[in-house]
This record gives C-alpha cells, sequence and structure tokens, in this order.
C-alpha cells in the first residue's frame, strides 16, 4: 500500500529524512518511535505535500502511484490520512461545514454518491459520539478554541468520516491524558480492517499498550536504525533511545 | 468644481417650512467649504475625481421590486423604501408597534417635527463633514425614528434606498434621524442598494437617550459603479448602548464616516465591519470614536478581503478625552489581500489623554494562511474550494455576532455567492465551490 525507498527531504535547507525505507501492506499496524528531531513528524509532513518540505532523493509509492505527482487533496482522495500533531484552528468555518466539503470531496472522487444533509447530520453525530465529543463542536469553528484533547479527537471523528486507506497518527496520543487516549485507541481498534493500514507516530509506548502494532520501527537521524515486533516497544520504554544510537554508531 | 447641490435644488418637492433654516445653513457651509484634495489628510488616499462629472435630479421611478431587482432580508417589521431618494409608498410596509414612531420628515407631526427640529444635525456639529453640508443643504425628505421611552420594539426597522436604473448620472440624498428614548430598545436595518453609478450622499444620525439599547445594521450592497459618501453620527448618553455592524460591498467611490460620540457615563458601542473589494473598486472606512466622559467602552472589529487591484482605506480614531478616565477601548483591523496587485491604507490611531485607561489597537494585513490552506487540502477539499472557504471564514465569525437571525440567514448566502463569483471560474462552478457554506 505505502512504499518509501530511501527518502531524502530537507526543510529551510536542513536535511532531516537520510534515506528512509519503509513498506506497508493493508491490514498492518506499524509504529514508528523516535527520540525528539529525529524527523517522526517531518514524514506525517511529507506523505501530506505540506509546502516548505522538499524531497531530495528517494521515491514514495501509495497505493500504486508515484505520491510527489500527486496534489495534496489528489492523496486525500486516494485514501491518505493525517491526523495532526497539532490541528488548524480555522475560525468562521463551521466543524460542519468543514467535514461535509471534505466528505463529499472525497466521496467524489470515489465515484459515490454524495451525502444528503440529513443523513450526512446523522453520520457525523455518530461520529461525535463514538470520540465522545459534544455535537456542540460540529456548530464551532474548525479546532476553534478547542481543548489539545478536543482538537486529538476532532482529528479522529474526521479518519471515521473519511473512511481513509492509510491512516498515519502523528502523535495524536501527545498530551492526552487517559481518557483521551481510550478513546483514541477504540477508535483506531474500531476502524482496523484489512484493507486498511495504520501509521502511528508516536513519542511514547504507552499508546501501543491499547493498539497492538505489528511492526515497530525506530527513526533516528532521519532513518529508520531497527525494526521489530510490538517487543521493541518494551524495550525502547525500558533502555530509552540511547542504546540503538551507539549501536548504528 | 463639479455642482453636487444645483441638481438636488431643482427638484419640485414640498419642504417643511421647519427645514429651511437647515437648508441654508447647509447652503451656506457647503458655498464657503474647500472640496478636500488628496493633500487633505483625512482624504489622502481617496479620490474625489469620480465625482467630476455632470450629475442630474434624480428621477423618480415606478419600477416594480422585480424590475429594481429588489433583494431584501426578510424582517418582520416596517419597512421603508425609497427609490432614487423618493418615497415608494407601494413597496413599502408599515407594521404598527407601539414602541415606535416611523414617519417621514414631509409627514411629521407637530410633536415629531419638534423633535426633529430639536435633534437633528446635533450629531454633526460644525462644519467639519462638508458632505453633511451637501446633505443639509438638499434636504428635502428623510425619516425619523423615533422608539419610545422604556419601551422595546416588537420587531426590526428595515430602511432601503435602493437606486435605479437610469439614463443619467444624478444624486440621490438620503437623511435618517433615530432618536432612542430613555431605557428604550430597537434594532434598526439600513439598506443600500442599486443598480447604477448614481450619487448617493447621505447622513444617518443615532441619539440615544439614558440608557437606551439599540441593534444597529448599514449594509452597503450597491453595484460596483455606485458613489457613496455618507456618514453615520452618534450620540450616546449616559449607560445607552449601542450595537452597530457594518457590511459594504466596494463601488467606484464609497465613502464611509462613523463618529460616535460616547456623551455620557457607562455608555457602551460595539462597533464591527466588513469590507469586501475586488476589481478596480474602493472604499474608505474612517471611524472616529470621541471619548469625552469616564467609565465608557469601545469594541471596535472592522475586517477587510481586498482582491483584484481594488484598494481599500481604513482610517480607525479612537480619541480618550482627558476626563475620560476609566476608558476601555479597543480597536482592531485585519485585512486579507487576495491579488498582489491589492492594496490596503490602515491606520489605527489611539489618541490618549487620560491617564487611568485601558486600550488596544492593531492592524494586520495578511494572506491567506497557507497552514489552514494545508490542513482543508489533506482532508481532501480542493484548493479553489478551500479558498473560498477561508475567505468566507475571515469574515464570517463578524456576520455570526449579528444578533438578528434573519439579517443572517439573509447575509450568509449573499455572502457565499459573493466569494463563489471572486474565483476565476465559471459562475457553475462558483456554486460548487460555495455549497459547503452553511452546511
Amino acid at each position: 500500500m505505502l512504499s518509501i525507498k530511501d527518502l531524502h527531504a530537507e526543510v529551510d535547507g536542513k536535511t532531516i529524512l537520510k534515506g528512509l525505507s519503509l513498506e506497508i501492506n493493508a491490514g498492518e499496524v506499524h509504529a514508528i518511535m523516535g527520540p525528539n528531531g529525529s524527523g517522526k513528524s517531518t514524514l506525517g509532513h511529507v506523505l501530506s505535500g505540506r509546502p516548505g518540505y522538499e524531497i531530495t532523493g528517494g521515491s514514495v509509492e501509495f497505493m500504486g502511484k508515484d505520491i510527489f505527482e500527486m496534489e495534496t487533496e489528489e492523496r486525500a482522495h486516494l485514501g491518505l490520512f493525517l491526523a495532526f500533531q497539532y490541528p488548524v484552528e480555522i475560525p468562521g468555518v463551521s466543524n460542519m461545514e468543514f467535514l461535509k466539503a471534505a466528505v463529499d470531496a472525497v466521496r467524489e472522487s470515489r465515484d459515490e454518491e454524495a451525502f444528503d444533509t440529513v443523513s450526512f447530520m446523522r453520520k457525523a453525530r455518530e461520529a461525535c459520539t463514538a470520540v465522545d465529543l459534544d455535537q456542540a463542536f460540529l456548530k464551532r469553528g474548525v479546532n476553534e478554541g478547542f481543548s489539545g484533547g478536543e482538537k486529538k479527537r476532532n482529528e479522529l471523528m474526521q479518519m471515521m468520516l473519511l473512511e481513509p486507506k492509510l491512516c498515519i497518527l502523528d502523535e495524536t496520543d501527545s498530551g492526552l491524558d487517559i481518557d483521551a487516549l481510550q478513546v483514541v485507541a477504540k477508535g483506531v481498534n474500531t476502524m482496523r480492517a484489512e484493507d486498511r493500514a495504520f501509521l502511528l507516530v508516536t513519542h511514547y509506548q504507552r499508546l501501543l499498550d491499547y493498539i497492538e502494532p505489528d511492526y515497530v520501527h525506530v527513526l533516528a537521524d532521519g532513518r529508520i536504525v531497527k525494526s521489530g515486533d510490538k517487543s521493541l516497544a518494551l524495550e525502547l520504554e525500558e533502555k530509552g533511545y540511547g542504546w540503538l544510537e551507539v549501536e548504528v554508531a | 468644481m463639479t455642482d453636487l447641490l444645483t441638481p438636488q435644488l431643482n427638484i419640485e418637492t414640498a419642504v417643511p417650512d421647519w427645514l429651511q433654516a437647515r437648508r441654508l445653513t447647509g447652503r451656506a457651509a457647503w458655498d464657503n467649504g474647500s472640496m478636500p484634495t488628496r493633500k487633505t489628510e483625512d482624504w489622502k488616499y481617496t479620490s474625489l475625481y469620480p465625482l467630476q462629472q455632470d450629475f442630474t435630479a434624480a428621477p423618480v421611478s415606478d419600477a416594480s421590486a422585480a424590475e429594481l431587482g429588489l433583494d431584501l432580508p426578510e424582517l418582520s417589521g416596517s419597512r421603508l423604501v425609497f427609490v432614487n431618494g423618493h418615497w415608494r409608498e407601494d413597496l413599502s410596509t408599515l407594521v404598527a408597534d407601539a414602541a415606535i414612531e416611523v414617519v417621514r420628515f414631509s409627514e411629521a407631526n407637530a410633536e415629531q417635527s419638534a423633535l426633529i427640529g430639536e435633534h437633528l444635525g446635533t450629531t454633526v456639529p460644525g462644519t467639519k463633514h462638508l458632505f453633511a453640508m451637501l446633505n443639509d443643504a438638499a434636504l428635502s425628505d428623510g425619516v425619523f425614528l423615533r422608539v419610545r421611552a422604556n419601551s422595546k420594539a416588537q420587531h426590526p426597522v428595515q430602511l432601503v434606498w435602493h437606486n435605479s436604473r437610469a439614463e443619467s448620472t444624478f444624486i440621490s440624498n438620503q437623511r435618517l434621524l433615530v432618536l432612542a428614548e430613555t431605557h428604550s430598545e430597537a434594532s434598526l436595518v439600513e439598506h443600500f442598494s442599486g443598480r447604477n453609478n448614481a450619487f448617493t450622499n447621505g447622513v444617518s444620525e443615532l441619539v440615544l437617550g439614558p440608557g437606551a439599547k439599540l441593534n444597529h445594521s448599514r449594509l452597503h450592497l450597491e453595484s460596483p459603479e455606485a458613489l457613496h459618501i455618507g456618514g453615520l453620527h452618534v450620540r450616546l448618553d449616559r449607560d445607552a448602548t449601542l450595537e452597530s455592524f457594518h457590511l459594504a460591498l466596494g463601488g467606484k467611490l464609497k465613502r464611509i464616516d462613523i463618529v460616535i460620540n460616547h456623551e455620557g457615563t457607562g455608555a457602551h458601542c460595539q462597533l464591527d465591519g466588513i469590507y469586501l473589494l475586488r476589481g478596480n473598486e474602493h472604499i474608505d472606512y474612517h471611524t472616529c470614536i470621541e471619548h469625552a466622559v469616564p467609565h465608557c467602552t469601545t469594541d471596535e472589529t472592522f475586517r477587510g478581503i481586498i482582491g483584484d487591484k481594488a484598494r481599500a482605506v481604513f482610517n480607525g480614531r479612537i480619541h480618550i478625552h482627558p476626563d475620560a478616565q476609566k476608558t476601555h477601548a479597543q480597536l482592531s483591523n485585519k485585512n486579507l489581500l487576495t491579488s498582489a496587485t491589492a492594496e490596503v491604507n490602515t491606520k489605527p490611531e489611539l489618541e490618549i489623554y487620560a491617564d487611568d485607561v485601558q486600550c488596544a489597537h492593531g492592524a494586520t494585513i495578511a494572506q491567506l494562511d497557507d497552514a489552514m490552506l494545508h490542513y482543508l487540502r489533506t482532508r481532501g477539499i480542493p484548493e479553489d474550494e478551500a479558498l473560498v472557504l477561508l475567505s468566507y471564514g475571515f469574515i464570517n465569525a463578524l456576520v455570526e455576532t449579528q444578533a438578528l437571525d434573519a439579517l443572517r440567514d439573509y447575509l450568509k448566502p449573499l455572502l457565499a455567492d459573493y466569494f463563489g463569483a471572486t474565483s476565476e471560474s465559471a459562475s457553475e462552478q462558483g456554486s460548487n465551490l460555495t455549497r459547503h457554506i452553511g452546511a
């Protein structure tokens, strides 16, 4: 589903990703862990096509297509979803307007019929309930004045409504209390499916107590330095990241 | 100099005797005044060149609402419609409301005439506002709205000034006097529209008595060729509250002065405004809030979106006099430029002569936020639709604060259409771009 080969990327002339390779197949859950500044968030931004991130080498195929040939919205249409670490506030545009616009655009790209207003409202309300967010948030500006936890739940709600093929969660667990973390985990676990994959980018092992990954990768200095199963996460929790950097060196 | 007065004096309307004195003083002031030039500080960025043409008297029109293209918010109360400055009884609706008297100057009874005589022009003292003097000089009729003491209006009052298509460029005179008496409460919508290049010279005066509350909106929805020089002049007595909302589309020349005088302690004014320009349009908002007494508050927010080669001017002055201790005043002006050739000249001015006050002001000029745009696109929303949503969102927060539901319901699709049509796409695609607004 996602095939990253020797990816190099830089921001403001500074090289962040230095030869990252990763294969993700449908149905799998991958976790990427790593210390601050290792390039975890950069990976998500590069895959989403964020302006300012320059690809200097390597390739990424998503659903068999060269991702760098596609606009950001085309990647979304094909099923790529990035849950932001810091979701953007958009005052003046209601969450409902935003969600309907997004879902309509994605469904249209798949030649699926648009939901009528009433059934979409119902779906949106259900999604609210699923992420334990009051329905009043549908009428508020997108993420406007939301707490950190509310923003993350809002990301999850978008993910549920858009039904993507590949869900990248960029430190969705950061800053969440244990209740919110469980809501996020429950949402992800409910969405796990044979034709859907997850890439969890996280700083802490804690999230993986609730979402069991198939693979765990360690990112250090712009590339993956070690891969393993879920036991790797526990090892990292115990020993920290220091031993790996020594090992690599 | 172009003669802006004579054509208006040619109209044969009966002018009440008690108005004659004001006409004559206005005329003297207009005749003695000199037209502002680009060297006049208050007119630095606004040229009066579009007025250099021959104007005619405003023609009477009997066109139907459909022929005129009248598109008005559906408000429940009285609606007074003027076409080319002339009263159109057939298009107007009067709804009885015990708290309100609304009457034309020419129809005012003795008591009303006395009240008009007592208050008219008191919000525009001196001869500083030259175009208000022109308005005085040409005054033949106007609207007087009285909100009775200790009573609350049941319905909003709507005043419509519409200019019809005409063969020649004409001048129309618009005048409004609102007297909100002690502890009264009412809502008022001023609506300017039209499909041509007529020149409207307007003056609206709001006089709020002690404890009076007025919700006021002023919509400038004229066509892009329109010429308008007008002012809103306000006096706030003790503990009075004014909420005033302004929305203007650009025109060939639009200059709107908003002057609010806090004259009684404890008065509060919330002033919100939106201006939207494209093409070669021009708009100039000059606001001036005079804090003459202690314990008054002002909360002023203006936002503009300027595209193509349009030019906006915003000058927001807050003047705090030596006696105005404990004043709270804030002024914010944010501008969004959607093209490299669009221009805005913004100047917030705080002048403070009291030492115990809280004041803040700020102005920003920006392009659309890249992070917001990217966020929308990661959710699959195409770039052109995302741009429309963000432009709309930039000003919608101010629309949302409006107290009248019916006005919000009217403005939202109107604004959506505006942004849909702003994009370079065909109109069919335009509606596609705005279909999620209000979802």
